[in-house]
């Protein structure tokens, strides 16, 4: 074989390559396509057999009235809202415990650190039943603050941020404590602006996890009007008459934030993920 | 001189640890800052832990009192409760099926995706995106797909073969449930792996071309073993939530056909959300509890067998 023949074939099996793994990617996306394309059909388009791979009318405004009628717009915004809660308590929570476990001297620092990350062994699903007896008991059933407070104070943010805080150099917060300034202005001023690329991905991953949770908020919020939008999701699906292709428009709306973020962030995710290779299993 | 320094240094040391007055002030500050996250920890974990524990001694059922019933919960649960055993082997059934393939698929697509020499990040981000999707919402879709008549029907039909209808069929069901699973979950460990490939040296792999090797034996030898701590990290990680699975099951089969596709999660919902027999899905949560321990454990003691750590 010649070396220019041998090139010609390393790039058509290049070619190839690429091609193969971008039809295995195509066929993935396949349900996200699906979940749009049911999204803006009748429903009877929706049920019709042979099945339609696009619909012959498209109906955009389904996702209009998704958002108003079911209403998924409401619980887009307890989603919202409830998400954004966990992740602002979770941020400065963790803050504050991160900063004294990397700054600041106090007896049994070690062992408090321990119980902090033995925690994180748990799983979620254990704490279920006793969690939903405090909520119970504290009269917050069905409330925002039911279900946002218990899930608000994982231990896994606290070790995060003492990981990024130790990385910060001392001397940046000495000359401000040889001016006087309190450990929580230290913290606020200097230490937490320094923090944003720790901070941001607490935040997202927060976020997304509460976005996407569903037994928690399942239990505790037992009104209707109060649901997250993975529980409403659930509602309309047994019953007589299902209105598929607003649920499908449904389920796209409870997957935008979700994939926006993905893609606008995917670096940050990356380089969190990377991390944990480089860490893994050491 | 030197020696009544050392002297008044050893008799100051013991209260130098915590004893002066600007130590003692650093550590208020610390209580201080620890004290949010504190008390949320001890109301909302601690708290719940131990209250576990006892419930799964008690037969309470949310109204009236609970009584306190020793272990006879855990001996109703080994030796009388006709759905146990079928949920545990569910369970686990579940999480062997979907571990395998879950490693062996994503890792496959770390592997692929590291080969290409454009698009990496791109290929990254479509296998990533359902794990930042709600697991309900996929689970939904996938129910559309796997609908009598519907979309998965049509691509068996169109193959000419002759399948029952996927979420309906005793056998069927669980696989439908692990390839939503496999869908929603594979995007991370791909990312995962993928990060630990572009991390082993470029110099080792070329080393290993001069010498001959080929791209087989390049992975086998020297690519696997250089990634096999990240990978059992992976596989960890994967089999610790998929003892949890419920998500998936609850949206698509609600634990049938029967008890086809009732787990272990599903059986702590069904138990103390819908029977509100709280002390009893207490105890089904510590036999989850063991369960993911002896795994973790198992795993511990297998990874001194393959994988392979540098120092």
């Amino acid at each position: 074989m010649t070396t220019r023949s041998r090139s010609r074939l390393s790039l058509a099996l290049d070619i190839l390559n690429h091609g193969g793994l971008l039809i295995v990617a195509l066929i993935f996306l396949f349900p996200f396509f699906w979940m749009v394309s049911n999204a803006v059909r009748s429903n009877a388009e929706v049920l019709a057999i042979p099945v339609r791979i696009l619909p012959n009318a498209f109906e955009w405004d389904n996702f209009a009235k998704a958002w108003t009628q079911l209403p998924f717009g409401r619980f887009f915004l307890n989603s919202l809202f409830i998400s954004t809660s966990v992740t602002i308590i979770t941020v400065i929570v963790s803050c504050l415990s991160g900063y004294a476990f990397a700054r600041l001297k106090f007896p049994g620092r070690e062992a408090l650190l321990m119980a902090y990350l033995g925690t994180l062994m748990v799983p979620a699903i254990m704490l279920i039943i006793p969690l939903f007896l405090i909520v119970n008991s504290l009269g917050m059933v069905n409330t925002f603050q039911g279900v946002i407070l218990p899930v608000a104070f994982g231990t896994f943010g606290a070790f995060l941020m003492r990981q990024f805080f130790l990385s910060i150099p001392m001397e940046l917060e000495e000359a401000a404590r040889i001016d006087g300034a309190s450990r929580l202005r230290i913290l606020l001023s200097i230490i937490v602006p320094l923090s944003m690329p720790a901070i941001g991905l607490l935040s997202l991953f927060t976020f997304i996890g509460q976005w996407n949770n569903f037994l928690w908020p399942l239990i505790v919020m037992t009104g209707s009007e109060n649901a997250t939008l993975p529980v409403g999701l659930t509602y309309f699906q047994t019953q007589a008459g299902t209105q598929w292709n607003f649920i499908m428009a449904g389920a796209a709306l409870s997957m935008l934030p979700g994939i926006v973020l993905a893609i606008l962030l995917q670096k940050l995710i990356y380089s969190s993920i990377a991390l944990n290779a480089g860490m893994g299993g050491r | 001189m030197a020696a009544i320094d050392q002297a008044t240094e050893l008799a100051a040391k013991p209260r130098a640890r915590w004893g002066n007055r600007l130590e003692r002030a650093e550590a208020r500050t610390a209580f201080f800052f620890l004290l949010p996250g504190l008390i949320g920890m001890v109301l909302f974990l601690v708290v719940p832990i131990i209250a576990s524990v006892v419930l799964s001694f008690t037969n309470w059922k949310l109204l009236g009192t609970p009584e306190f019933v020793g272990i006879s919960n855990y001996l109703r649960l080994f030796t009388a409760d006709p759905q146990f055993w079928p949920v545990l082997r569910n369970t686990l059934f579940f999480t062997a099926e979907y571990l395998v393939l879950n490693i062996v698929i994503s890792l496959g697509l770390a592997v692929w995706i590291s080969s290409l020499k454009m698009g990496q990040r791109w290929f990254r981000v479509v296998f990533f995106l359902p794990t930042f999707t709600p697991g309900i919402a996929v689970a939904i879709v996938w129910m559309l797909i796997f609908a009598p008549g519907g979309f998965f029907d049509f691509i068996m039909g169109a193959l000419s073969i002759q399948i029952p209808s996927m979420l309906t069929d005793q056998t069927l069901a669980m696989q439908a449930v692990i390839i939503v699973s496999l869908w929603a979950g594979v995007g991370y460990n791909t990312v995962l792996f993928n990060a630990a490939l572009d991390m082993v040296p470029q110099s080792y792999l070329e080393a290993a071309r001069i010498d001959g090797a080929n791209a087989w034996q390049r992975f086998w030898k020297i690519r696997l073993p250089l990634i096999s701590p990240t990978l059992f990290f992976g596989t960890v990680m994967t089999a610790i939530t998929s003892l949890q699975v419920f998500d998936q099951i609850y949206v698509m089969t609600r634990g049938g056909p029967g008890n086809a596709t009732a787990t272990l999660g599903y059986a702590i919902y069904q138990r103390g959300f819908q029977n509100f027999q709280m002390g009893y899905a207490s105890t089904i949560a510590w036999v989850m509890f063991a369960m993911i321990m002896a795994l973790t454990a198992l795993q511990f003691w297998l990874q001194r067998k393959w994988v392979h750590y540098d120092n």
